[in-house]
């Protein structure tokens, strides 16, 4: 994995597993350049996640486990949302781990 | 995973900075949530600082993560203590602490405050009821 990932001619640095090193450098392209990286193509649901993993974060200062995720997703978005498959359909590499790596945030507690 | 409830009891004993058992023991808290098993947590000595209220750390480069404690309930903790004398020796009461809700999105049941300040008696009776403690 690369230590830095290119974001509209701009550096961003990663670690080892291709995490932002660095919270506060965020910006939705590095979203867009990780998803691109793993084939993927940002829609708006991709967003409504990353966006809330954001706020989460923001709030309590962890990227939270699956379980807690997918609870709170399905009171945040709506129950069709707050299951495990509606979230792997999206983030196919795990919820938690793929969606956490988009949104800047550090790997999920608890995430091997 | 097993079909036995073990009751898990962590003991927090030292003030959240300076050494890394705050931190350390919510972690395994945080991950230890998928397991099942009925969890409880217990503030004293200078543990009682981990939950207070208005925490800045800045000034010596550390991270304030006094806000993770209020997810707790989003782990299905249902039950977090804190010992009475430890708070009075230190002129703390429970209104500097933190409010940790819990709620069950399944059922909407929820609890407004799952923060309890016990007696000594109370703390006697919760590590003697613990299968586990892990001790921070």
């Amino acid at each position: 994995m690369a230590d830095t990932i290119d974001v509209d001619g701009k550096e961003f640095a990663v670690d080892e597993e291709g995490y932002l090193a660095n919270l506060n450098d965020w910006v939705p392209g590095v979203a867009t350049v990780m998803a691109k990286q793993d084939n993927l193509e940002l829609s708006q649901d991709h967003w409504d996640i990353i966006n809330f993993l954001r706020e989460y974060y923001e709030e309590y200062q962890i990227a939270p486990a699956v379980r807690v995720l997918t609870k709170a997703v399905g009171k945040k978005l709506g129950a069709d949302k707050g299951n495990s498959k509606y979230l792997y359909s999206l983030f196919p590499y795990g919820p938690a781990k793929q969606a956490c790596r988009f949104a800047g945030l550090p790997k999920p507690t608890g995430c091997v | 995973m097993s079909e036995t409830i073990k009751k898990f009891l962590y003991l927090n004993r030292k003030a959240p900075y300076g050494t890394i058992y705050a931190w350390e023991s919510l972690e395994v808290v945080l991950i230890g949530a998928a397991f099942d098993q009925e969890v409880n947590l217990l503030f004293m000595d200078d543990g009682v600082y981990q939950l207070t209220k208005g925490q800045d750390p800045s000034g010596i480069g550390m991270k304030n993560f006094s806000p993770t404690y209020r997810t707790l309930g989003d782990y299905e903790v249902k039950n977090i203590f804190v010992d009475r004398d430890s708070l009075a020796a230190r002129g703390l009461t429970q209104d500097d602490l933190l409010q940790i809700a819990w709620e069950d999105l399944d059922t909407d049941e929820s609890v407004e405050n799952i923060v309890t300040v016990v007696d000594a008696p109370r703390v006697s009776a919760l590590m003697d009821a613990a299968d586990v403690v892990f001790s921070f």
